[in-house]
């Protein structure tokens, strides 16, 4: 189980690769000779991506699957978590015989500039300074994180991705990589995601970072210098930020109005209901396994992704004259990420008559839909990846 | 709307017989994708569709081709300007709600458009509604009026003045009966309009 860089050289053999690829994380050191240009006008480098990979390289390199991932997951997408001990959060999508097949594709997922299971964020050491980054950590953006993408896949001699996929923030990034690095995707999935974010959904962001900003143990972003941590704020983030991943009737059918370990209302501010207990916990949980400033910077970086601002206010002109197929899903019950959200970004494809399919998955899980196992989400994935990966191999040649 | 796997609908094979080998296609309204298959399979073209019904869209994806979740009525002006070699409504026109618009879209989208639709005045049709005194029900018409789609139906000289008035050429124009028949409308005359169960048109742009 190394951690090192030996077995990722560029001039390494597919087969070197695959040796790496069982349920190891790995981490690469990129932009050592030439720091990476922020958007924000900051440059940051040398900095660390951690990542996993699953499968083998195909010799002609043409069978990368990237997988981003969203707001508060990481890179363990199908192997068990190093904190949590859970299953990797898309482990019913990625395995053997699975839509996204490891028998078939080389699958790479690697956690996002500004996390904070690896890759350079707030937490690290600035390696100028010697002390922790805190808030002197440049802020990021989705284009940052594709752009270190970019260099992990430079660093590991995959010129092109046979598909880039992700849910979310994950979706955000997917679209980022189609308009800044056409010629690198032959497919792209975004699920569940927008062109932009909207101004609920950065609303809902700014409740989540003024709970962690305004917990004293925060302490203007310096708490791991100081040896606090601000556990209620980042918890109480998380819970807000929870109900927006759900949906009124899933919500319900899980726990209605029932009580919490009692028999009748206790006339207090306990958790009487099971809901709350629920939320309570999954707030508390949270906090054990992220960093309150990660959480920060990466909201940020959702709240300012605007792929049409960056392209003269016309989404179209972000894909024009794009190969790329796209498969773009939604789900009904999702009022974070509403399928009309996602079918801007099918109108800006079909704008430059791009090869794109449209999906809306009825369930009534809300956003987090696209972390379940949705039949009919399967289905649409393994036909759509299973038709492109025929153009893929069509194109590519024997 | 949509015939079962592996039995090709005779309409599908006359509207394939109008579409040129290797080109690019989007068929309006393709429903389970039958046709976009069909014509994937024998004229190996590069085929897109659009549908409303989510149950449709969801089998087409599943099964590899390129569809997405549309109104004919609405997401058509996404489209560029001559995007598409051929544009196919088939069966779909009487269902939108603004045919004429629906006709103008699929020529400034496509270079040439495939259109086939239910025939009003097809004598089976004409006969139902005189004998009977009831909405007819017939193979093309399957629904009852207070359930179906069909909102906007026409007869073939009907659709014949409506194209004359867009300023579209027609190429070809057959007639198909239930039992496969085709027939040429140019060579038939007047009883196309009787005798034809459905019309299928290949349009251009100009005259």
């Amino acid at each position: 189980m190394s951690v090192s860089d030996d077995h990722t050289r560029l001039n390494a053999d597919s087969a070197a690769i695959a040796a790496d690829s069982d349920d190891s994380e790995v981490r690469a050191t990129l932009a050592a000779a030439t720091p990476l240009m922020l958007e924000s006008g900051a440059s940051l480098g040398p900095f660390t991506v951690a990542y996993q990979t699953y499968g083998r390289l195909d010799a002609n390199r043409g069978n990368a699957v990237l997988i981003c991932h969203a707001l508060t997951g990481d890179h363990h997408v199908a192997s068990s978590h190093p904190i949590t001990g859970k299953p990797g959060w898309w482990h019913q999508m990625v395995g053997p015989g699975l839509p996204i097949d490891t028998e078939r594709y080389f699958v790479i997922c690697a956690n996002v500039l500004g996390g904070c299971m690896g890759t350079t964020g707030p937490k690290e050491i600035n390696p100028a300074t010697g002390a922790v980054y805190g808030l002197d950590f440049p802020v990021i953006t989705i284009a940052d994180m594709v752009n270190a993408q970019a260099l992990l896949l430079d660093h590991l001699g995959i010129d092109s991705l046979f598909c880039v996929i992700g849910g979310s923030m994950g979706g955000m990034q997917v679209l980022q990589w189609a308009a800044s690095y056409p010629e690198r995707v032959f497919a792209a999935v975004p699920i569940a995601t927008a062109p932009r974010h909207s101004a609920q959904n950065i609303a809902f962001h700014e409740v989540g970072r003024q709970a962690i900003m305004t917990d004293p143990e925060w302490r203007h972003g310096r708490y791991l210098v100081e040896g606090t941590r601000p556990r209620a704020g980042l918890a109480v983030a998380r819970m807000a930020a929870h109900i927006t991943y759900l949906s009124e009737p899933a919500l319900h059918r899980k726990f209605g109005r029932r009580l919490q370990n009692r028999e009748k209302l206790g006339y207090g501010f306990e958790a009487d209901f099971q809901v709350e207990s629920y939320l309570r916990h999954q707030g508390s949980t949270f906090v054990d396994r992220f960093d309150a400033n990660s959480y920060l910077y990466i909201t940020r970086a959702m709240d300012y992704f605007d792929l049409a601002a960056a392209h003269g206010g016309v989404l179209s002109r972000a894909f024009a004259g794009t190969a790329t197929r796209f498969c773009v899903v939604s789900f009904t019950s999702d009022w974070l990420f509403p399928t009309a959200e996602n079918r801007t970004i099918v109108h800006a494809l079909n704008a430059v008559a791009a090869n794109v399919s449209f999906v809306e998955i009825e369930t009534d899980k809300g956003h987090d839909a696209f972390l379940l196992d949705e039949p009919d989400f399967v289905r649409t994935l393994t036909g759509f990846l299973g038709s492109a990966w025929a153009a893929r191999c069509r194109s590519l040649g024997p | 709307m949509s015939g079962p796997t592996g039995a090709v609908r005779i309409d599908h094979l006359v509207i394939a017989d109008m579409i040129a080998p290797g080109s690019k296609v989007l068929d309006v309204g393709c429903g389970d994708g039958a046709l976009l298959q069909h014509l994937a399979e024998t004229k190996g073209i590069d085929g897109r569709g659009i549908d409303l019904r989510p149950a449709g869209v969801k089998r087409c994806v599943a099964r590899g081709l390129s569809v997405d979740l549309g109104d004919a009525d609405t997401d058509l002006d996404d489209y560029p300007s001559d995007a598409f070699d051929f544009v196919i409504l088939s069966q779909t026109l009487q269902a939108t709600r603004n045919p004429r618009e629906v006709l103008r879209s699929l020529l400034r989208i496509g270079r040439r458009a495939v259109v086939s639709f239910p025939n009003f005045g097809y004598w089976r049709v004409r006969l139902h509604l005189l004998l009977r005194g009831t909405m007819p029900v017939t193979s093309c018409l399957s629904e009852p009026w207070y359930s179906t789609p069909n909102i906007h139906l026409c007869t073939i000289y009907d659709f014949t003045v409506l194209v004359d008035e867009l300023g579209l050429a027609v190429e070809r124009s057959l007639t198909v009966d239930r039992r496969g028949r085709i027939s040429h409308i140019a060579r038939s005359g007047g009883r196309a309009n009787l005798l034809g169960e459905q019309g299928v048109f290949l349009l251009r742009k100009d005259r």
